[in-house]
């Protein structure tokens, strides 16, 4: 069997390694300074974040070939390497994001979100059945606790179990799917199981059916339709920076594997998935934008809006070829920063004026023009307008499409971009309207230092494509 | 060409604004200067590509290339033409007498002069675009500020609906082109957006006829084509006036320009098949338009759909595919940038003194800012096609393609200028002379220096080309000839 | 000396629109410098055209003093210019009126900068029709004139001035839409505006099947002349194209009137001779009866709307129309029997009518305006007697009505007995009935005369009204003095006319 244990595979986990390091960390830390001022643990979470990050650059480049570990659990590839990227700088932000002076449980909270990048690092590299559902589940249950965390709030508490309740659902009926794919070939690694169903001469619908079952887990995590219940209510009543992190680097996650595990396991029912996809992708565009139009909580409204994104990402993943998977990775990077800045901001203005209504934004750009121009940025970028990186990252995936020839699918996301735009610009404009209040927000240096790190990222990703490109174009390659 | 000259004119206005956004914002002389500064020096250097351009060489000059994304085939890559060169002497002037009309603006001064050079920058960067990617990467560019200026700054009744309607068209109309774009870029299957690569992509007939439409379609909601020209109107009266210069004088032809470059000149079979239509349309753009300009009482409102009813004349030129149509349409562009540009000013000025924008309310202004009116005398004239300003010269050879084609169209479309005449006089006799009302005897001052400034030379380029045609003609004959190439015909 | 004579047309075209500019930089306040700027300044031009006249060599070239350069490559048009002895003559009278014009507005007292520039602009669109031998170019000053006219009316004007200006403008500019069409058409069709080049190409354009535009080429042809007739007979006016001109006429101020019918007018009947005849000869040979029917109902109708009038100054409007119906009426003998002696003759008389009809109509007008200025009214049942309180100037009206009457010795005389002479043999029924209008004629003429100087005096004006003064009696001197010379001796000018003529048809 490849892959079996050798001491050289070491440098391949070096970043989850260190990861399961800075949680030990972060518990001893927050043990011994308990109660103190520990705003410095939220610092230490993203540098330790980071450092991992660059640990992966360094030294787990993943070689030309791809290469199956640890028994064929994890594949090193460029998938991998990429996605790891974008869940860690994706928690250092939210790490930043987040950072209070004082507050409850602050070494819970940075824990649980070092543990579930863990997970979706591992997400994002898993080569079999069983390690899969492992690492879904190590993503999810510190975000089911997370989504809970502030638990004197009713709705933070009611979005935890909402989404515990749905998360478990969909986990359960994927895992059923699992089992069965199991069952039909025999094995549970993901590079075996085509070629063994094909053995098997499993019946096309037969195919089909476990298609379907596994999207419904990976459905959830990605928040399309008609599996994106959830996301408004978990996003409004989450910790902003949780939302965050739930809209950008989970989602993310789940791209991940449904990439992974449809091409690699399916790859022969792909003019019936990517169909399924397809409609998956318009249903979660129109009904996102659609939905978003109505909304007066901006925190509903990004979620709404990341339901939308959810599908643009999906018009890649329907394409089927290497360029839609290169542009649901640069997308994907792309709605990070993007986002993670617009929650970020969200975060910052709930926290001050203590609403999540859009009228709360209303004099944004005489208070804090600077915060303004970074919420600004971001819009513009979820909307899909240069030079920002949401307009690269729908340029791909809708190329991909056209060059699959669903111009169909194209139209209809721009169409609904069109939409999106609106509601985007609607809170634009409500931010330079003259408000109530003119005393500018006070910010963290933390705060500060990720707001600029994601307007820095939307920028430089939209501006200069070829170094990530690069990498997003590895990332497609090793699934082709 | 050693000398960066046409990035410099595209990141002039961008450096520009960055810099105007990092400075405190009660530095609002420091906000002005460098804003006025940058379109001064933009206009320079365009006079400068104007000058240096050369006539016998001809082709794209001043050609810039960097690789942008090669795995993709994008590359920066600027290089003016014929054709491009005098819409980027039109952005740089249109630019700079924005600036300097809105010298005046005291609310949010930096975020205003900031969003507005990134306007500038925006347009250039199309005019100058030789790869499909970056036009259309500067093409989008103008979303924002476009959206901002008129929702934050616009006039408060309409502001919200003006800005929203205007960003959205042209934001569908844009996106459906990029879908266009796209299936061009892979159905040359060359991994590249080098227009001038596609240009001889040999695309088939048959995809040429189905996309062409999707991508002039998309763009030329920009130039205001029937029956999407809806925005205009209501964008252009909602607008600051220095953004009702920009959006009509400029930006509008920015949509053009590239319905020609991309649609025209990449699908020439498509234009060929569809240029009925895109004739009748543009006729009924100029019919209509006109008709409609006749029945405002809003003095705004009659010169937004007097653009309408002019950039329907631009259409009219590009659909004939003819050398003469062609040539006017290059013309028109220019001519109406100025012209329209002017009128706004006027009427700008006009309302920042009146608080009225109502025809009926108005009257006799001529005492009180007689430069102002004299303006709006000229650019009136020049919209009528008087001879002898530099409307007749663009529109007179746009007929004489249409006659080329569909003479019918020509016939049709001429009644346009005798109700063009209609509603210029009308407005012009009311507003400015007959009797001025007794609240406006006091309240009213004679517009500024600068102001002055910028009615006199727009006004001296009007007559200056009516006069001495040639000066562009040349220029723009040469531009045809590189679309004539392409699209075949005379 | 060689620059001037090298260049001489387009100094006299656009030295005008130099003074004006000149005009610019005077105070606004400073009335008097800018009166006598602008008359030395139009001067200028006078004392050129009239170097012009002396250096025409009628029996040279059809074309003298041509000049060309480039204009507007792209589409074939040049700026071309050069005089024939029709034009030559029109030149002359142009840049007299002018100068006569700008002296009579010196009581003009209101934005007189403006007033003054607006003149000279509108010499120079006049003159450039007259000399333009390209079709572009003729067009583009034929359209040029109407801005400055319409603001001379517009600011200047009477009570409805706006109507009128209005009302003006618009049809002038929509009588010529049809020709800015056949003119578009015909570039298109030959590929260039030149007009000497045109005169060859154009009335020997043939195409293929003879079909263009799916219509038979006969057809195209008819309707481009149309296009061109009904340009021109708005500008003339041609009955039923007229009835701009009371309005135009009776709302201008004097020198407005004065010019517009004494030049202005003018340009129409010389774009049927200029253009309309040699550019269609033979639609013009097929429509000649339309033509001659049209001029004759102007006489006719242009007398009856005459003595209709109450106003002073519409009663003179509809006498132009009737007059310049004689014009038409050569140019329809012409149409109808090209290059017969007879027809030479009456054309000859229509291009010595419009002379003539620019002297005395303007003299009319003015002598309108002067009475106007003293009385405020116009309204002729308000007048009677004034011969007595006025008799210098009633002299003058009654020698200038007198010359526009057809009083054999003056100057209406000879050119109404010339068109009539050559009409006959060609036209006789237009002819016959014309000799109604003419008869008309005499009827509205004295009836003005009558209501203003004769009669039971209207006591009302006793020491109200002054006599003509010494600056208006210059004004007036001149066109007298024509009026007489032409009437007794007119062989100077027709001589260059007839050559002219002759070279044509």
């Amino acid at each position: 069997m490849t892959g079996a244990f050798e001491l050289s595979m070491i440098p391949a986990v070096l970043p989850e390694i260190m990861l399961i390091l800075l949680a030990v960390l972060v518990l001893v830390l927050d043990l011994v300074y308990r109660d103190r001022e520990n705003s410095a643990l939220g610092w230490i979470t993203a540098i330790g974040l980071l450092v991992a990050a660059g640990l992966g650059v360094a030294f787990s480049r993943p070689a030309s070939e791809p290469v199956l570990l640890f028994g064929g659990m994890l594949r090193q590839d460029w998938l991998t390497f990429t996605f790891r990227l974008i869940f860690m700088v994706g928690a250092a932000l939210t790490a930043l994001v987040g950072t209070e002076k004082s507050g409850k449980h602050l070494g819970e909270y940075y824990l649980l979100l070092i543990i579930s990048t863990l997970g979706m690092s591992l997400m994002a590299s898993s080569a079999n059945l069983i390690m899969l559902y492992l690492a879904i589940e190590t993503t999810s249950i510190p975000l089911y606790i997370l989504a809970g965390f502030k638990v004197t709030d009713q709705k933070s508490v009611e979005a935890g179990i909402k989404y515990l309740l749905f998360g478990a659902m969909t986990s359960a009926v994927m895992l059923y799917g699992f089992s069965l794919l199991w069952g039909f070939s025999g094995t549970t690694s993901l590079y075996e199981l085509a070629d063994a169903l094909k053995a098997g001469s499993a019946p096309p619908v037969l195919m089909g059916g476990l298609a379907l079952l596994v999207l419904v887990g990976f459905g959830f995590k990605v928040s399309a339709a008609p599996l994106h219940f959830w996301a408004p209510d978990v996003y409004e009543g989450a910790p902003t920076p949780v939302a965050g992190f739930l809209s950008t680097a989970s989602k993310a996650a789940g791209f991940a594997v449904l990439a992974r595990v449809l091409l690699a396991v399916f790859p022969d029912s792909l003019p019936f998935w990517t169909v399924v996809i397809a409609v998956l992708a318009t249903v979660s565009m129109i009904l996102g934008n659609v939905l978003a139009l109505v909304q007066r909580n901006i925190k509903r409204l990004l979620a709404y809006s990341s339901i939308a994104q959810a599908g643009y990402i999906l018009v890649g993943v329907a394409a089927g070829n290497e360029l839609g998977v290169t542009g649901v990775v640069y997308y994907l990077a792309s709605y990070l920063v993007t986002n993670l800045a617009a929650f970020g901001i969200v975060w910052l203005v709930g926290r001050q004026v203590g609403s999540d209504d859009l009228d709360a934004y209303a004099g944004l750009g005489k208070r804090n023009p600077a915060v303004a121009l970074a919420m600004l940025l971001a819009l513009l970028s979820l909307g899909g307008v240069p030079p920002l990186s949401g307009f690269f990252g729908k340029l791909l995936v809708f190329g991909a499409a056209v060059q699959a020839g669903q111009f169909w699918l194209a139209f209809v996301g721009v169409i609904t971009s069109v939409i999106g735009l609106y509601y985007y610009l609607t809170v634009m404009k409500i931010m330079y309207r003259p408000g109530t209040d003119e005393q500018p927000l006070p910010m963290t240096p933390a705060w500060r230092t990720a707001l600029l790190a994601c307007v820095a990222g939307m920028i430089f990703l939209g501006v200069a494509f070829a170094p990530w490109y690069g990498w997003a174009t590895a990332a497609a390659g090793s699934l082709f | 060409m050693g000398f960066p000259i046409l990035s410099l004119i595209i990141f002039l206005p961008l450096a520009a604004g960055l810099i105007i956004l990092a400075l405190p914002a009660d530095r609002k002389l420091a906000i002005k200067g460098i804003a006025l500064g940058a379109g001064v020096l933009s206009l320079v250097l365009a006079v400068i590509v104007y000058a240096g351009y050369d006539l016998a060489q001809g082709g794209y000059q001043f050609v810039e290339r960097m690789p942008w994304l090669p795995a993709l085939g994008i590359s920066y890559y600027v290089g003016v033409n014929g054709m491009s060169v005098p819409l980027v002497l039109l952005g740089a002037l249109v630019i700079t007498a924005g600036v300097m009309i809105s010298w005046r603006v005291e609310d949010r001064p930096r975020e205003f002069f900031s969003f507005m050079m990134f306007l500038g920058a925006s347009v250039q960067g199309v005019f100058c675009s030789l790869d499909l990617f970056m036009l259309f990467f500067f093409y989008e560019l103008a979303v924002f500020p476009k959206y901002l200026m008129i929702a934050i700054w616009g006039s408060p009744k309409t502001r919200d609906y003006g800005s929203m309607k205007l960003t959205l068209y042209l934001f569908i109309g844009s996106v459906i082109s990029l879908v266009g774009v796209l299936a061009m870029y892979f159905a040359a299957g060359q991994k590249t957006f080098d227009m001038l690569v596609l240009e001889n992509a040999g695309f088939s007939m048959a995809f040429q006829q189905t996309w062409f439409l999707v991508v002039f379609g998309g763009f030329a909601v920009l130039g205001g084509i029937f029956p999407f020209h809806s925005w205009a109107p209501d964008g252009h009266v909602a607008a600051p006036t220095a953004i009702s210069m920009l959006l009509a004088g400029v930006e509008m032809k920015v949509g053009a320009f590239a319905a020609l470059r991309v649609a025209i000149m990449l699908l020439p079979e498509g234009a060929r098949y569809w240029s009925l239509l895109i004739l009748i349309l543009g006729t009924i753009n100029v019919v209509y338009g006109a008709f409609i300009a006749l029945i405002q009482t809003d003095f705004k409102y009659v010169i937004g759909f007097s653009s309408v009813s002019h950039m329907g004349l631009v259409l009219i030129g590009f659909a004939t595919l003819s050398r003469e149509g062609l040539l006017g349409a290059g013309m028109q562009m220019f001519s109406h940038g100025i012209m329209t540009a002017l009128f706004f000013a006027v009427v700008g000025m006009v309302y920042d003194r009146t608080h009225t924008r109502n025809i009926g309310e108005l009257g006799g202004l001529f005492q009180k800012m007689p430069i102002a009116a004299i303006g709006f005398i000229v650019a009136g004239l020049v919209s009528m096609g008087m001879p002898g300003f530099s409307g007749f010269v663009a529109e007179f050879p746009i007929f004489m393609g249409a006659w080329r084609v569909l003479p019918l169209v020509a016939i049709i479309a001429i009644l346009g200028v005798i109700i063009t005449a209609g509603y210029i006089l009308l407005v012009m006799r009311r507003v400015f002379f007959g009797k001025l009302p007794e609240a406006f005897e006091k309240s009213v001052t004679d517009i500024t220096v600068m102001d002055k400034i910028v009615v006199g030379v727009l006004v001296l380029l009007m007559v200056v080309i009516g006069v001495f045609p040639s000066l562009m003609t040349t220029m723009i004959e040469s531009g045809v000839n590189q679309i004539l190439a392409l699209v075949g015909g005379a | 000396m060689n620059f001037i004579s090298d260049h001489l047309l387009t100094l006299i075209l656009f030295s005008p629109t130099l003074v004006a500019l000149v005009l610019m930089l005077i105070p606004s306040g400073n009335k008097q410098a800018l009166r006598w700027t602008a008359l030395i300044g139009s001067l200028i031009p006078f004392g050129l055209s009239l170097g012009l006249w002396a250096g025409f060599d009628p029996g040279g070239a059809k074309f003298q003093f041509a000049e060309q350069a480039n204009w507007y490559p792209a589409i074939g048009s040049s700026y071309h210019v050069g005089v024939d002895g029709i034009a030559l003559t029109m030149v002359v009278l142009t840049t007299l009126l002018t100068v006569i014009s700008i002296l009579a507005s010196f009581s003009i007292t209101e934005k007189v900068k403006a007033f003054m520039a607006l003149f000279l602009v509108l010499e120079t669109g006049m003159l450039g029709v007259f000399v333009s031998l390209d079709l572009l170019l003729f067009f583009v000053f034929w359209e040029i004139g109407l801005v400055p006219m319409y603001f001379l009316i517009s600011q200047w004007g009477g009570e409805k001035r706006n109507y009128a200006s209005l009302k003006f403008i618009l049809y002038t500019m929509g009588g010529s839409l049809g020709l800015l069409l056949a003119t578009q058409m015909i570039g298109v069709l030959t590929g260039t505006y030149d007009l000497p080049r045109l005169l060859e190409l154009w009335p020997a354009y043939q195409v293929s099947g003879n079909v263009l535009f799916g219509l038979p080429l006969a057809t195209v042809k008819s309707i481009a002349f149309w296009a061109f007739v009904i340009a021109f007979a708005v500008k003339v006016p041609v009955w039923p194209f007229h009835t701009w001109l009371p309005d135009a006429h009776t709302e201008a101020p004097t020198a407005g009137s004065m010019i517009l019918a004494g030049v202005l007018l003018k340009l129409g009947a010389f774009g049927f001779i200029r253009l309309v005849l040699p550019l269609y000869p033979a639609e013009s040979q097929q429509y000649a009866g339309w033509l001659a029917g049209l001029a004759t109902l102007a006489i006719i109708f242009g007398a009856f709307g005459a003595f209709g009038q109450n106003d002073f100054k519409r009663l003179v409007a509809y006498s132009s129309i009737n007059h310049m119906g004689f014009v038409m009426l050569g140019v329809a003998a012409m149409a109808a029997a090209p290059g017969t002696a007879d027809a030479v003759i009456a054309l000859n008389g229509s291009v010595l009518q419009m002379f003539n009809h620019g002297l005395y109509s303007a003299g009319m007008f003015f002598l309108v305006g002067v009475i106007y200025e003293r009385a405020h009214t116009r309204d002729l049942s308000k007048f009677g007697g004034l011969w007595a309180l006025l008799p210098v100037y009633g002299t003058i009206l009654i020698f200038v009505s007198m010359a526009s009457l057809g009083l054999p010795g003056l100057n209406g005389f000879v050119s109404e007995f010339l068109v009539v002479r050559g009409a006959w043999p060609v036209l006789q029924v237009a002819t016959a009935l014309s000799m109604i209008g003419l008869f008309f004629t005499g009827a509205y003429t004295l009836k003005g005369l009558w209501t203003v100087l004769h009669g039971p005096l209207n006591e009302h004006w006793k020491g109200h009204l002054t006599e003509i003064n010494a600056r208006e009696i210059i004004v007036i001197a001149p066109l007298m003095v024509l009026i007489v010379v032409i009437g007794v001796w007119p062989a100077w000018i027709l001589d260059i006319i007839n050559r002219a003529v002759s070279m044509w048809f």
